[in-house]
């Protein structure tokens, strides 16, 4: 990000938090603790093993499958094959803003669970899910049910998988099935790739109907989380793009069925889809960008990209006629907002796009990000992808089905030669790439992976930042120390903070976090004054 | 319409639970823990589930929630969490430092059988836990009982690993709080207070859950019940069991243990069982209820009579967990209410048995039901198929009362979109007075909402 004043030295962080760490945690933490030099190539370690006892932020596989990819989607039945608590934690609890579709389904509001008990631990619970799908399709005629596994599904050997296959016969709808235990992976991150597997593999491709529209869209990795992907869906419609389904955020199964048919895929969090993008290029041929919307600038840029890709004057034309009407507005509140957020220290971390993105918001209003890091991220997300032929897959990813696709000889189509592709490289559009977040940070930020509570104290204490954001768990520990944090994965009610007009809501919500009168009456008037001798006292 | 797939028409259901009205035995030891002085609880499964807890607390509270887990991997899950575990408790005591450890376990490190009790002593004999703390541990797996089946759990292990009994009676009752918010803990201590009665209160969250602002995080704040507190309840006189479904395990663990006597009576919510309460208070310690306590009663009793007119023979629907719900309950029907869909979650036969028994001469005909399939789903069903004028119960109750049109009121856990629930008890004289506040607030905001011009009121 681009700056003129510097970042604070970091003086020593890394080895201050370090010391108080058994030497075994010290040793593994430092490989996740960066000070940030852009200029040199630096490899930070993400996306293994959370040191047990350490309090993280970290959350299990089902919540990344059930409750970020699925949990968006609207006309699917969501079953939760467990004990009640999986589903229960998961249910509307994250802000994924959804309208119904013209069919009318809506189960979002809705939790449904197996809710399974001890006997059917110890005599299996097949029985209990194959009631629980007649159950739910009695009652509701959903086009769809997806079945989801919690940690004691995996171990007691339930086939989740089997028993869709039967019921999809007898039924005669879609219905599959997700091996996402708790214990599967290390992150939530498991659990996105253990979805849009499941998605590409028993969704995609089963609708061909060409929409019309000259450019066709997907975006993915957008969640609509507070409306977001409302005011970039609104956006694309303005410039004539075509959004034929977005994984996954006021989404839909029958969006999912037909988005092969796109000419270009849009990747907005790259870490919980990118493979996603990288198989619908195998097997269908649509190439992808990285593009973000979060940021006006950034918005701005992702949106002439998209229109020189397809390369068509009108497209272009219209573009800019889109910015121009959106930009004015934007500047203005920047102009105003500005002078009180300039120069003032941000730090973020969460998910795995977010901290990067995130940045770009707060530099238009002069802050800086001081550090950020992320929860469930691999290290393509901090230092590109060109570091993919350098990531070994351990054991813990080991259990993370890699799809092997193929060319569809019925579906591909070529939508750009590999020369059109190759002319547009040489102007210089990044296609299929992304540089990751820590080649755009300044110099002595501190990237750290998946943080623990320990290092957020002792970076808070030693750099008081102006605004912390991260996510509910983190909240209140933040605030009791009286800096400000703003929920960077829910929005705390707020935004949306995406496109244009998003933007303009989160300067102005910046604006309120880091100048709220609260912070400064903190101390009780008497707290600063001398010890009064006591000359009347009540008896 | 949110709910827009809920049919009128009810079909039995067997295996498909929909809406469910509670949550797993964790969250429970989690919060339970949480009110020993000192104490960061431990989830010994996936992060997941430490993950959803501290969120569902944290939104509720909108206070840190403090808690670490073992971090299962698909080989832990194989070879079993001992390993886990120990570097757990060691990175936990050395980095966070708390005076004690309460481990809770989880449907995946119970299904695998992981023996908590053994890892815990092998932490203690490799000289993990440091002199003068504790590791503690309770079995919570989530497919037997609910989130409060696990606070009771927590609260029994409690009594297990430190009551003791000296032989020397201390001038002292104990009172064993129930799943209540912070601020009612706070309360009840209040009211013992006043009635001139000696107590430990455990667990209490009060001053851990509701900690002032005063510009630094306490990890852990100055609430919550110490350890000599909890040593000494086995030389209490009497033990007070708030709430059979929270509160008996652990008394009737400590009569067995320590041979202190205990009683259950209701969790103190409303007029009848607030009653109850401190007549208990009074004779466990042998003393008379001071004259403040039958004012404070006689305020109540007066907004009683103010009020009952604009209650009287209102339908309610309800869902929560059973001991509110029975104290609430008998306090709707005190009211001259009709409470006539009751759910809970949490399952246990004593639950209908009491409901019926108070709602026999008032609504015979009520429906109720708690345990497996007893879902807001059903409630909502039930109140399409027979509609109340009021709605009470946690958060998720706001869909049926968007859809529904029915006033609505957040009580119960968990309140994820309000703040101030944790801070103005519902418990004891006091707290009767705010629940009826809000109740006759959210009928009479209807009635003005929905009055012709020309029958909008003034005055009452």
């Amino acid at each position: 990000m681009k700056s003129d004043t510097k970042l604070p030295e970091p003086c020593g962080i890394q080895e201050d938090i370090l010391k108080k760490y058994p030497s075994k945690v010290a040793r593994k933490r430092s490989k996740s603790i960066v000070l940030n030099d852009p200029k040199t190539e630096q490899e930070i370690q993400a996306n293994i093993r959370t040191v047990p006892g350490i309090i993280t932020q970290r959350g299990c596989c089902y919540a990344g499958c059930k409750g970020v990819v699925l949990g968006p989607t609207r006309d699917i039945i969501n079953l939760t094959h467990g004990p009640i608590g999986c589903g229960f934690y998961s249910w509307a609890t994250r802000r994924n803003q959804t309208r119904p579709g013209p069919d009318g389904d809506n189960f979002m509001p809705y939790c449904f669970s197996t809710d399974m008990q001890d006997d059917n631990i110890v005599f299996g619970g097949e029985k209990k899910l194959r009631e629980a799908i007649q159950e739910a399709y009695d009652i509701f005629h959903p086009k769809m049910i997806g079945i989801f596994a919690t940690c004691p599904v995996g171990l007691i050997g339930d086939d989740i998988h089997a028993v869709a296959r039967e019921m999809k016969e007898k039924l005669g709808i879609n219905i599959f099935g997700f091996s996402c235990e708790g214990y599967k992976g290390v992150s939530q991150s498991a659990g996105h790739h253990i979805a849009n597997n499941q998605i590409f593999k028993h969704v995609v491709g089963l609708d061909d109907t060409v929409k019309e529209g000259k450019f066709k869209i997907n975006l993915l990795g957008e969640y609509n989380i507070g409306g977001d992907a409302f005011l970039i869906e609104d956006l694309f419609k303005r410039c004539g793009l075509t959004l034929i389904s977005t994984y996954s955020g006021n989404s839909s199964v029958d969006h999912f069925a037909n988005s092969h048919t796109a000419d270009l895929n849009l990747i907005m969090c790259h870490r919980s889809i990118n493979y996603v993008a990288k198989m619908m290029e195998k097997k269908f041929g649509i190439p992808w960008l990285k593009i973000n919307f979060i940021g006006a600038e950034a918005t701005a840029k992702s949106l002439r990209k998209i229109a020189q890709y397809f390369g068509d004057k009108e497209l272009i034309k219209q573009v800019e006629k889109v910015i121009g009407e959106e930009m004015p507005a934007v500047l203005e509140a920047r102009k105003d907002v500005e002078p009180r957020t300039r120069g003032k220290l941000a730090m973020i971390f969460v998910g795995g796009s977010r901290a990067h993105h995130y940045q770009y918001l707060f530099s238009e209003i002069g802050m800086k990000t001081v550090a950020a890091g992320y929860e469930f991220a691999h290290r393509d997300d901090y230092e590109g992808r060109k570091v993919l032929p350098q990531i070994k897959v351990d054991a813990d990813s080991r259990n993370i089905e890699e799809v092997v696709v193929e060319k569809d000889p019925k579906r591909y189509r070529l939508r750009k030669t590999e020369q059109e592709l190759d002319a547009l490289k040489k102007k210089g559009m990044e296609i299929s790439k992304y540089e990751g977040m820590m080649s755009e940070m300044e110099p002595n930020s501190v990237v750290i992976d998946d943080i623990s509570q320990y290092e957020t104290e002792k970076l808070i204490d030693k750099y008081k930042p102006a605004v912390f954001c991260a996510g509910i768990k983190e909240k209140y520990t933040v605030q009791k120390r009286g800096i400000p944090m703003k929920q960077l994965h829910s929005y705390d009610y707020g935004g949306p903070f995406a496109a244009f007009k998003g933007a303009i809501n989160f300067y102005r919500e910046m604006d309120r976090t880091v100048n709220t009168k609260v912070w400064r009456m903190i101390k009780a008037p008497w707290e600063n004054e001398p010890e009064i001798t006591a000359t009347f006292v009540v008896e | 319409m949110l709910l827009r797939h809920t049919p009128v028409e009810i079909k039995e259901r067997k295996s498909l639970t929909v809406n469910p009205a509670k949550a797993c035995q964790p969250i429970g030891a989690m919060y339970a823990a949480l009110g020993i002085h000192g104490c960061l609880p431990h989830s010994h499964g996936s992060q997941g589930c430490c993950a959803y807890h501290r969120s569902t607390l944290t939104r509720h509270y909108k206070e840190p929630i403090m808690a670490a887990t073992s971090s299962f991997t698909e080989g832990s899950s194989v070879f079993g969490g001992q390993s886990n575990l120990l570097q757990a408790i060691n990175n936990i005591f050395t980095i966070y430092n708390p005076d004690i450890i309460a481990v809770h376990t989880t449907c995946l490190s119970e299904t695998i059988g992981d023996d908590v009790n053994q890892i815990c002593r092998k932490a203690k004999d490799d000289g993990k836990v440091p002199e003068g703390k504790y590791v503690i541990h309770t079995n919570t797996p989530g497919y037997v009982g609910s989130h409060i089946t696990g606070f009771s759990n927590m609260v029994k292990s409690m009594v297990k690993h430190f009551s003791e009994s000296t032989g020397e009676k201390k001038n002292q009752i104990n009172i064993i709080s129930g799943w209540v918010e912070p601020s009612d803990m706070r309360e009840i201590k209040k009211l013992a207070k006043n009635i001139g009665v000696k107590i430990v209160l455990f667990p209490d969250t009060s001053d851990v859950l509701d900690a002032p602002q005063r510009g630094k995080h306490s990890f852990y704040p100055k609430g919550g019940v110490t350890i000599p507190e909890l040593k000494s309840t086995g030389d209490s006189k009497f033990t007070l069991a708030l709430g059979r479904f929270a509160s008996e395990a652990p008394a009737k663990e400590l009569e067995k243990k320590c041979k202190v006597r205990y009683r259950v009576v209701d969790i103190p919510l409303g007029l009848s069982a607030t009653d109850r309460f401190v007549t208990a208070c009074s004779r466990a310690a042998g003393v008379n209820v001071p004259d403040s306590i039958t004012e404070e009663r006689g305020r109540l009793v007066d907004i009683i009579t103010d009020m009952q007119q604009y209650f009287y023979n209102k339908k309610v629907a309800l869902f929560g967990d059973p001991d509110h719900l029975i104290a609430l309950t008998e306090f709707l029907v005190d009211l001259d209410m009709k409470p006539i869909h009751i759910i809970s979650g949490t399952s246990g036969k004593q639950f209908e048995k009491r409901i019926r028994k108070i709602l026999e001469c008032k609504v015979p005909e009520a429906n109720v039901k708690n345990g497996a399939t007893a879902d807001m789903f059903l409630l909502h069903q039930w109140i399409k198929n027979e509609p109340v004028d009021l709605l009470i119960g946690n958060t998720y109750g706001k869909y049926i009362a968007r859809d529904e049109d029915i006033p609505f009121i957040r009580m119960g856990f968990p309140i994820l979109d309000r703040i101030g629930h944790s801070y103005f008890p519902t418990v004891g004289y006091t707290g009767g007075m705010r629940i009826l506040e809000k109740i006759l607030a959210a009928l009479m905001d209807r009635q003005d909402r929905d009055s012709l011009e020309e029958s909008f009121e003034l005055v009452m």
